[in-house]
């Protein structure tokens, strides 16, 4: 049912989306929480199938026993702690300090119909994954004809 | 695709050739100097080690790596944050670099890359014996 292969449709897919939303929303003030895009951390991509709903929060440097995940009626939260590697005396000369340190904490608003005992969590490189599933009565059932 | 979707910043060649083939980010980096080496870490999420390519060129060092995520079959994007598949970035090295002793470690998601100074270009420190 997994694939490890590298989904390059699906990255096509979440690009595609993204030119949509930007060109949908371009010239529309943004939320002033989520002006900075960019800086955001950790990025997350989400997507959907029909008995789950998939989340990537991308939190490199982190430890995974460390992340804080919660999920309570239908609210997803992630929150941790990064720590910057750059040592904090004179003997060092900093070239650049681009990467995110400090506490984090990120707050998504998914469907209700989650089912927050259904939650599976992966880590690798850097990625975590949640597979969360929907509740089941309210997945798409189909309905046979005898 | 008519548009390309990189970001360059200084220090950052990516040629259009491969800009074209696969939506590539730049990866954000920490970057420091000591009396003996350059420290860099890089933050390549979803890059697992067989995928990652450091080189040396001459005096440019790249850092590649292609994301793979693990994805339910008949999985539909709904949001995306992340969107390119491709992290490079390219550093112009100076001489006083010793790139034949370069060591790379990626753990979590993050590259740190340790590029020591050449023997002679470290600094000495002369004692001055007293009289």
């Amino acid at each position: 049912m997994v694939t490890t292969l590298f989904p390059t449709n699906l990255f096509e897919e979440f690009d595609r989306l993204q030119r949509e939303l930007d060109r949908l929303w371009s010239g529309w003030p943004a939320a002033i929480r989520e002006v900075a895009l960019d800086t955001v951390y950790p990025a997350i991509n989400i997507g959907r199938t029909p008995e789950a709903v998939e989340v990537y929060a991308f939190v490199p440097g982190v430890d995974p026993a460390k992340l804080e995940v919660t999920l309570e009626q239908g609210v997803l939260t992630i929150a941790g702690e990064r720590s910057s590697p750059i040592p904090e005396n004179d003997q060092v000369t900093v070239y650049a300090n681009e990467r995110f340190a400090g506490k984090f904490r990120r707050t998504i608003s998914l469907s209700e119909d989650l089912d927050p005992d259904k939650v599976e969590a992966t880590y690798r490189d850097g990625v975590l994954r949640l597979r969360i599933a929907r509740k089941a009565h309210l997945q798409p059932r189909r309905i046979e004809i005898k | 695709m008519a548009e390309t979707n990189v970001t360059t910043r200084p220090g950052t060649n990516v040629t259009a050739q491969e800009a074209q083939r696969v939506p590539t980010a730049v990866p954000r980096v920490d970057i420091i100097e000591d009396q003996t080496s350059i420290t860099l870490w890089a933050d390549l999420p979803g890059v697992s080690r067989d995928s990652l390519e450091i080189k040396v060129e001459g005096d440019t060092l790249t850092i590649e790596g292609n994301v793979s995520l693990p994805v339910s079959e008949g999985m539909e994007p709904i949001y995306a944050e992340i969107r390119a598949p491709r992290y490079a970035r390219s550093f112009t090295l100076s001489r006083d670099l010793d790139t034949a002793g370069i060591q790379a470690k990626l753990n979590q998601g993050v590259l740190e890359l340790r590029i020591p100074k050449h023997q002679q270009a470290q600094p000495k420190r002369i004692t001055v014996q007293a009289g």
